[in-house]
């Protein structure tokens, strides 16, 4: 099991692989095979899970080969406290959501199933890359196959709303680029330097950089990231895309790949550039918390129950932000958790619309009422996760929230109870527009006959939901299990920040080699 | 004893568990009921048994706490799953195990037949499971998880039945208010947390408690911790400005009313600022904010009560009023004294629910008392239990409420001000006048109901056990606590006093041993109270006219307490409104869409027209090259010519 990453990390192209000999008519057998190489790759990422150790804060399952070693470009891939639970969460939800579209994509099938895959890789990818332009290759080859799944199996508008995704997130990154070049091209003026993008070593370079272009260089990753949070007002796309993406393609994108974006700011932004980090924490600090509050609003006057959900992740989304940016270790093991739970309930919240969506073909909240009556199951479930986002303690979500807020309150980098006070008011407006929503779907009389023959969830549909509510819980009651991963990592991180505030920095040029 | 208290807290999950996942299933009322019901009589069984422990140990050995495990930490943050059982969370387990066991016991009754019997006790139970949590935790993370839960199963039970109307809305209109506005007193409870946390370095009680021990009174971050707490509390406790909720929570089967709304969870916030009498101890301007808050509430609530037909809101109504005492008696620093009342009222103010909803059952769920009326013949026992819970609650001497409403008086008028003893014994008039008008237009005077549809029976068995038994207690109850200066031994106060030792400590209220004061002011206020009962049952059994006249002589006046002095409508034109018409228009119609994705269409559509015209010099077309060229040459030609 040497190379358990790489199997991982590929594994999904195996089913790719087996595909091309299927003929496209034999649409269970795709189905089959893209949900079996899904759970084959599941099943590696829980060796990995099963075989990492949380109290060792080094890379670990290492892999590294060269790549283009005159610029020391190689593939080199790790996994650590931060990444360990994303890869799982990954792995997870593509099997789920694979299965959420049996029944609503029919068309195209063979490509679809094998987009979803390489989407995997995709994402996979760069949760593993420890190489700054191997990373950057998934982040961009990521994108492509979310295109398309949007472009072709999405709704009405879908070419407009993939079109917007993929300029967009593209604007964003072209700049990351010319920021890891300049980074690479940085660690060869340095005495006895060369051109690299390992990451290892860039660390220990990057925070030496001369402040007037730190600031520049955490502008260009931060940029990058903000769009794809997305961060306040950087979100614009995300509603269209999510109203407009298949429920798979809505899965996957609230569950990992918003996650892309937190996740870059705290394994890029924070430790390459600390100085700058801290000088933008004031501006990144509150545009989460307008995002927190803007997005709820927002969220709130909704008519459309997916687009609702939609403006809610640009609400919770910021929660994560503030709590990197408070760079305490409560607040960073909490928007760690965080992404976990908002890629649990958000995903969850998106299966349960795209149910609904199946069986009533519109979201419009005015189309619905009373569903409680004939819907039982549905209704239930739909309230647990209801809760679960609204940050209920004992579910998931209450864990995150509350160690981001308390960390955030706290933190002497943001150096101020303004920013987590306002921040909190999150816990009412998200009770304010999932209750209202809730009402008005659930409760009062059914008002809309077609909504009196409604069948109530199939055993596929509960089979699909059931482990996400089994997390939802088990993350409320012992979040234990998935705070313990990311515990030395995070005070790790923190001290190192401390570290740097203090100008503790190490010299630049003395450390290659 | 003391290592089995997580059983008090398991009983009720594991009937939660059961009757969520096959109560659909069983298909037997009795059956779910009796689950119900059983488990969290044994949570009372397990709370007595380690009560009489207790009380059998000397004092410095009462406190115990028993860990589970660890529940969330992070950082240099923890807190455990671990319950803290001394004097006064076993009172509150008590009250809400004992007054519970009851109301479970009376909702097989009461619920039979409804198509949601199941569900309905899975939300009971998980109630009392989140209820214990919240008084037996032993730290305050823990508490709030009792808190929300408490919270949830009351909007759960509020919104019972989902397809009904409520009012001017729907049941879901009730219980989507009651949740949102407790989520904005659980704001300051978090805040509060936050500052506890940065002040301590911990939310364990034990651990805060010793530390605060080391301050002084007055410091500015007690201020603030103890008000934001307070603001929780006037969220969950229903006290101005946040009471709003609770009238409307009436929409809820009546069980629901009594056990949530009026015995058990809405005296939360009692018990939060009980548990942190140290903290409020060593913030006089909170104390003060919380004695004006509960006065003002105790008042206006019960003016409002006053002229409300609809028998469950002038219960709730009066319930607000009630709490405002349990809050006036803590702001004067008599803890004791508001836990006492928390005790009495949870079993008289528990009987008169329960009483109403033998009557609304009765009546085919008919609400309004001017459709109402000489029940007494039809309902006896209901009659009779009705008229002891009434008499508890209006302050008749002997019975339970006039030990600790009295003591809340007298604690007022001594640590307080006499002003705040002038509006308390007010209130209690008020209390006493509405209290009789609801007897008398229900159960005397005249039958104004419809005889060919509604037919009036006794309730049930399983109904009436559980009214005779609080009745019981609803006159007996407040023995535990006869004050000195009746010649009797307060051995409530002295059971409690170890837990407030510290808070006493810090406050140094003075001693009063002027028994003649004592005495006089208490006998002023009973018969203020005896007036107000008196007044209500003569005017509105013989003479509803005077009634009627004085209504039309204050017409301005008798309008702002029917529509109970416009608030909702106040927060509505004021706070819900204009954030919905902001978030709607500006934020989203606007900003969202016109502006910020305008940008960048606009940016789009910029460059697309700025390619449109470059992409015509690269047509290929050699022909348009020629075209240029020339055009070139001849321009050159004109400038050198020209010029």
């Amino acid at each position: 099991m040497n190379n358990i990453l790489t199997y991982t990390l590929f594994s999904p192209l195996v089913g790719i692989f087996l595909l091309l000999f299927i003929n496209k008519e034999k649409q269970s057998l795709i189905k089959y095979i893209g949900i079996g190489a899904s759970l084959v790759t599941f099943a590696l990422s829980l060796f990995v899970y099963f075989g990492f150790d949380a109290a060792n804060t080094q890379l670990q399952f290492v892999e590294k080969y060269p790549w283009i070693a005159a610029l020391d470009i190689s593939y080199f891939v790790g996994v650590d406290g931060l990444s360990i639970l994303l890869i799982v969460l990954t792995t997870f939800l593509t099997p789920i959501a694979l299965i959420a579209s049996w029944e609503s994509i029919t068309d195209r099938l063979k490509e679809y199933v094998s987009f979803m895959l390489l989407l995997e890789v995709g994402m996979l990818g760069v949760f593993l890359s420890s190489d700054l332009f191997l990373f950057y290759v998934f982040w961009e080859a990521m994108l492509i196959p979310m295109y398309f799944i949007i472009g072709i199996w999405g709704g009405k508008d879908r070419i407009y709303a993939a079109v917007k995704f993929f300029i967009y997130t593209m604007a964003g990154s072209l700049l990351m680029l010319i920021a890891i070049l300049w980074l690479g091209y940085y660690a060869s003026t340095l005495a006895n330097g060369y051109f690299t993008t390992n990451l290892q070593k860039l660390y220990v370079i990057a925070p030496g950089i001369p402040m007037g272009i730190q600031v520049w260089m955490f502008l260009a990753f931060a940029l990058s990231f903000a769009i794809k949070v997305p961060l306040f007002p950087l979100h614009t796309w995300l509603p269209d895309a999510h109203v407009q993406a298949p429920t798979a393609g809505s899965v996957i994108l609230a569950g990992v790949l918003l996650k892309m974006g937190t996740y870059g700011l705290i394994r890029f932004c924070l430790p390459l550039f600390p100085l700058a980090s801290f000088q933008f924490t004031p501006l990144m600090a509150s545009l989460s918390v307008i995002g927190i509050v803007y997005g709820a609003l927002v969220a709130m006057v909704q008519t459309d129950v997916k687009k609702l959900v939609a403006y809610s992740s640009v609400s919770h989304l910021g929660f994560v932000v503030l709590g990197i940016f408070s760079m305490t270790e409560e607040g960073m093991q909490g928007a760690v958790i965080q992404m976990i739970n908002h890629g649990l309930s958000t995903g969850a919240l998106f299966l349960l619309v795209g149910m609904i969506y199946d069986r009533r073909h519109t979201r419009e909240i005015a189309q619905f009422g009373g569903l409680a009556k004939v819907m039982p199951v549905f209704s239930t479930i739909f309230m647990i996760v209801t809760f679960s986002s609204i940050g209920l303690p004992g579910l998931n979500g209450f864990v995150g929230e509350f160690l981001i807020l308390l960390g955030s309150f706290n933190s002497l980098f943001l150096g101020s109870y303004v920013y987590a006070a306002v921040a909190a008011t999150g816990v009412i407006f998200s009770a304010v527009y999932m209750l209202w929503m809730c009402q008005r779907v659930f409760f009062g009389k059914i008002t809309h006959d077609e909504n009196k023959s409604l069948l109530d969830l199939s055993k596929r549909e509960i089979a699909l939901i059931i482990p996400v509510l089994f997390f939802i819980v088990w993350i409320g009651v012992y979040p234990s299990t998935f705070l313990k991963p990311s515990a030395a990592f995070t005070k790790q991180a923190v001290t190192q920040l401390q570290n740097a505030k203090s100008g503790n920095i190490v010299p630049a040029g003395v450390v290659l080699k | 004893m003391y290592s089995f208290a997580p059983l008090i807290v398991l009983f009720p999950l594991l009937g939660f568990l059961i009757n969520g996942f096959f109560g659909r299933k069983i298909k037997n009322e009795t059956l779910v009921g009796s689950i119900g019901t059983l488990a969290v009589a044994s949570s009372f069984v397990v709370a007595l048994l380690i009560f009489v422990e207790m009380v059998g140990s000397p004092v410095e050995e009462r406190k115990h706490i028993v860990t589970l495990f660890q529940w969330i930490a992070a950082g240099s943050f923890s807190v455990n799953v671990a319950f803290q059982v001394d004097q006064l969370s076993i009172l509150m387990t008590l009250i809400v195990t004992g007054v519970g066991s009851l109301i479970h016991l009376y909702s097989i009754g009461y619920m039979h037949g409804d198509a949601g019997f199941w569900r309905f006790f899975t939300y009971l139970n998980l109630f009392i499971f989140a209820m214990l949590n919240l008084v037996l935790a032993d730290n305050y993370l823990l508490m709030f998880l009792g808190w929300e839960g408490v919270g949830l199963c009351s909007y759960l039970l509020i919104g019972f039945w989902y397809d009904r109307n409520f009012e001017k809305g729907t049941t879901g209109d009730a219980a989507k208010k009651a949740f949102i506005v407790n989520r904005i007193g659980d704001f300051g409870f978090l805040l509060a947390m936050f500052l506890i946390f940065n002040t301590f370095g911990s939310l364990t009680y034990e651990s805060v408690f010793a530390q605060a021990a080391g301050f002084s009174p007055g410091v500015s971050v007690m201020f603030w911790i103890t008000l934001l707490m307070f603001v929780g509390a006037t969220g969950k406790s229903a006290q101005i400005p946040l009471y709003v909720w609770l009238p409307d929570a009436m929409a809820g089967p009546t069980p629901v009313s009594a056990l949530i709304h009026a015995a058990t969870m809405v005296t939360a916030g009692i018990y939060m600022a009980a548990r942190s009498s140290i903290l409020f101890s060593l913030a006089p301007a909170t104390m003060e904010i919380v004695a004006v808050v509960g006065l003002l509430t105790a008042f206006f609530a019960g003016t409002i009560g006053l002229v409300q037909n609809d028998i469950k809101k002038v219960l709730a109504y009066s319930t607000v009023s009630q709490l405002g005492y349990m809050f006036l008696a803590v702001g004067v620093g008599a803890f004791t004294a508001g836990l006492f009342h928390v005790m009495t009222h949870a079993f008289f103010k528990a009987l008169l629910f329960l009483g109403s909803g033998a009557v609304i059952h009765a009546m085919h769920d008919e609400q309004d008392i001017q459709k109402m009326g000489g029940l007494q013949k039809y309902m006896p026992w209901t009659f009779r239990t009705f008229v002891i819970g009434s008499f508890a609650i209006s302050g008749f001497p002997l019975l339970s409420g006039f030990f600790s409403k009295d003591e809340i008086l007298w604690k007022s008028f001594a640590d307080g001000a006499p002003w705040m003893w002038v509006i308390a014994a007010l209130a209690a008039g008020v209390t006493a006048f509405y209290m009789f008008r609801l007897v008398s237009l229900t159960f005397l005077g005249k039958e104004r109901f419809d005889h060919h549809h509604v037919h009036p029976h006794e309730a049930p068995k399983t109904m009436l056990i559980p009214l005779l038994i609080l009745a019981l207690f609803s006159i007996i109850g407040g023995y535990v606590g006869i004050p000195h200066v009746l010649g009797g031994h307060n051995y409530f106060e002295e059971f409690l006093e170890p837990v407030f030792a510290g808070a006493n400590a810090k406050m140094m209220l003075p001693m009063h041993d002027s028994a003649a004061l004592e005495l006089g002011l208490m006998a002023v206020s009973v018969a203020v109270g005896l007036l107000g009962m008196f007044a209500g049952w003569k005017i509105f059994t013989e003479k509803p006219e005077i009634a009627e006249n004085t209504a039309k002589k204050f017409s301005g006046l008798h309008k702002l307490l029917w529509n109970k002095y416009f608030v909702d409508e106040a927060y509505d034109a004021v706070i819900v409104n204009p954030i919905k018409q902001t978030s709607d228009k500006f934020l989203w119609k606007i900003f969202d869409v016109k502006i910020i994705d305008n940008t960048l269409n606009f940016s789009a559509k910029f460059v697309e027209a700025t390619s449109n015209i470059l992409r015509r010099i690269q047509t290929g077309v050699v022909q348009s090259y020629a075209v240029i060229f020339v055009a070139g040459i001849l321009f050159i030609l004109g400038y050198l010519i020209v010029w």
